[in-house]
């Protein structure tokens, strides 16, 4: 039998039909939607008189433009409220199971399946999102699709697909205290480029890799799309089924005793054959800041802000020259000594308990700068709002000066009233820093929890790995 | 979806690389209903000055010789970043029919196959003689042949393009991807028979967590 990856075991497991030469039908599990990117999916389906086949395997939140502030109050957003409205009769009219945002379970949609257990290893999940790449964290394959596939999805449960090529990441040693999860993405991003992984389903291995809590791989997973590569994944291990046991739609008792024995052969195999592969030694990253306007723009924070004539290619120094003038950098500003407007703790990528207690515990007992306009903490959902605040997380970040919100994506897009005004700084745990990003006119650096926490304490970018940061995990 | 054979138009070069998706339809034009009238705000924040809406005269979007441009020559993994179809719909709403770039990101790519819009894929250098040729001449016309999968112009210059065969059928015949797949069905019930006992199939249970 030839060796297999982890990536191959799950899209054979899921071919409904195939011919040679041809994409496949291939079988999806979970399918989750949101506000954003269904209204015209269901407006198809109506217009064609089609059905939702498996409103059973669906699964609708309200995330991407829901307010982060009282919630009792009307949404004065009308065109955000017919996006809700939308999405509540549209899954009202087909029984798709519905979060919406009074929900105890709303939260961002990337953020709610895996802590619902609706995300389990083996599956195929999709979702009108690009970052549903974070779901991989569960050696589940899960990618971003248009809304012409979200129809596709909902009338057939199934999407036809080419084979993607295999690319294997692999984080060998142990990472330096002060650096994250984030950090390894954004030296994977900064070393491969934004478009290195095009075509490319990405598997994640590597002592590094699973040394991180489950928090930690959804936030590498995440960022996959940030390096091209649709979908990334880590095989499941024991890390995985402890976090998933006892989780609303896990199963239980002997079931899961079963599901884990299957969850078990989910990995590639020894001599499977990868398309192309990538080595890092954990050891040898910083804690990582974007300077420029896509995410493959970062660097080490100890490091400074390069100069257009020290890239290789024209069409390189092009894009940094533009980057730098919409950042209003210089080149050979040190990291350290960029000032901050506003600090923003949220998104899919890092708003997840470990998030909120390493930026937490930065900031205990200290408060944030005068420059610093605004101090956003934004958990990715109700049930982690509701798990911080036991802990009394929440109160930490309101002794510092930080805004203790209600779940969504928030400033990471800026489509409720959390915007980032136009020439301002952030310093923002999301994803993607591309001109207009968080506002129009707007200027993004992602970075770490640890490290927003650290920029809103300081007011500029820290090396973070002076300070009584977290022990690593 | 109107299906795409030939093609001729003038051709507009938008010299950038890693062009995301969301310079082609900024986040609060993400709020619509509809897939209709997406042209308007194609690269809105590149293309008008705010608050007036006054186009922006350094945009070539806006440049008059460009108007009419159905053609978008452009660079590197264009249409990186989120999802969303709303970077296609407004790119053939504006009336955009061919892209020709030396490389797409997924997902915009694929999405681009769903409105009839073809991307074509040609090698660096050809792509640096058009934006030469393009930019030398802004009256540029390319000839698109999507059959033989080639785009010439005037002056005798050829290039193939690559595409997979699966995907050129699509367009030529603007198929209905849902209905080939409800062709399907039964295949479909076969396997969810088959798989019912796999950990993929659970049933879910409740939802109470976290009280």
């Amino acid at each position: 039998m030839t060796a297999k990856t982890l990536y191959e075991k799950i899209w054979d497991s899921h071919v409904v039909y195939a011919e040679p030469g041809k994409p496949s039908l291939i079988y999806i599990d979970r399918h989750l939607i949101h506000e954003g990117t269904s209204p015209q999916a269901f407006a198809g389906l109506r217009a064609e008189g089609r059905k939702v086949r498996r409103p059973d395997l669906t699964f609708a939140v309200m995330d991407h433009s829901v307010p982060t502030t009282d919630r009792t109050l009307p949404i004065l957003d009308m065109d955000a409220k017919a996006q809700f409205d939308a999405l509540a009769t549209n899954c009202a009219e087909t029984g798709v199971r519905l979060f919406d945002m009074n929900s105890k379970n709303q939260g961002i949609v990337h953020i709610i399946g895996p802590e619902l257990g609706i995300t389990q290893p083996g599956q195929t999940v999709v979702c009108g999102d690009s970052h549903t790449s974070t779901h991989g964290a569960f050696g589940t394959l899960a990618f971003g699709i248009g809304t012409s596939e979200v129809e596709h999805v909902l009338a057939t449960q199934c999407l036809v697909q080419g084979k993607s090529k295999t690319l294997h990441l692999v984080v060998n040693g142990k990472r330096r205290k002060g650096v994250t999860a984030k950090d390894i993405i954004l030296a994977i991003i900064g070393k491969i480029g934004i478009g290195g992984g095009t075509g490319h389903v990405a598997e994640y291995a590597g002592e590094a890799i699973r040394d991180l809590s489950m928090d930690g791989r959804m936030t590498v997973c995440n960022m996959s799309i940030e390096g091209g590569a649709r979908a990334g994944m880590v095989a499941p291990d024991e890390t995985t089924f402890a976090y998933l046991e006892g989780r609303p739609f896990v199963p239980r008792g002997k079931e899961f005793q079963e599901a884990v024995a299957r969850w078990k052969q989910l990995r590639s195999d020894e001599d499977a054959r990868f398309d192309m592969i990538v080595e890092l030694q954990a050891e040898t990253i910083a804690p990582q800041v974007t300077w420029g306007t896509n995410p493959g723009m970062v660097t080490g924070v100890t490091d400074r802000v390069p100069d257009p004539g020290s890239f290789h290619n024209p069409d390189d120094q092009k894009a940094t020259e533009r980057a730098l003038h919409y950042m209003g950098l210089k080149a050979g500003t040190p990291i350290t000594d960029i000032p901050v407007d506003r600090v923003f703790i949220g998104s899919c990528t890092n708003s997840r308990l470990d998030d909120l207690r390493a930026a937490a515990h930065f900031v205990a007992g200290k408060h944030v700068a005068k420059n610093i306009k605004q101090a956003l903490v934004v958990p990715g959902s109700r049930g982690i709002k509701a798990a911080a605040e036991k802990e009394g997380l929440d109160k930490i970040f309101s002794q510092a000066g930080f805004e203790w919100r209600d779940a969504g994506c928030s400033m990471c897009i800026g489509m409720n009233a959390d915007v980032l005004p136009p020439q301002e700084r952030s310093a923002s745990t999301s994803n993607r820093n591309f001109e207009g990003r968080q506002g129009r006119d707007s200027r993004t650096h992602l970075v770490s929890p640890v490290m927003a926490a650290a920029a809103a304490i300081a007011g500029h970018f820290v090396d973070v790995r002076e300070f009584d940061v977290a022990p690593v995990e | 979806m109107k299906p795409f054979s030939t093609h001729s138009g003038l051709v507009l070069p938008l010299d950038r690389v890693n062009v995301d998706t969301d310079q082609m339809v900024p986040k609060q034009f993400l709020k619509a209903l509809t897939r209709q009238g997406f042209g308007r705000i194609l690269f809105y924040d590149w293309r008008y000055k705010l608050p007036s809406e006054a186009p922006n005269p350094d945009f070539i979007l806006n440049w008059p010789e460009y108007q009419g441009a159905s053609v978008l020559l452009t660079r590197a993994n264009f249409g990186c970043g989120s999802s969303r179809e709303h970077a296609p719909w407004a790119i053939g709403d504006y009336g955009f029919r061919v892209i020709l770039a030396p490389s797409y990101a997924d997902i915009f790519y694929n999405n681009c196959f769903k409105n009839g819009i073809l991307p074509a894929i040609l090698k660096d250098s050809e792509v640096d003689e058009l934006f030469r040729r393009a930019e030398a001449d802004r009256t540029y016309r390319l000839h698109v042949d999507l059959p033989h999968q080639t785009i010439r112009d005037d002056q005798g210059l050829e290039y193939a393009f690559e595409i997979a065969p699966s995907r050129k059928e699509v367009l030529l015949k603007g198929l209905d991807d849902i209905g080939t797949t409800l062709q399907h069905v039964t295949t479909i019930d076969a396997y969810e028979k088959s798989h019912a006992g796999t950990a993929t199939m659970y049933a879910p249970v409740d939802v109470k967590y976290y009280g």
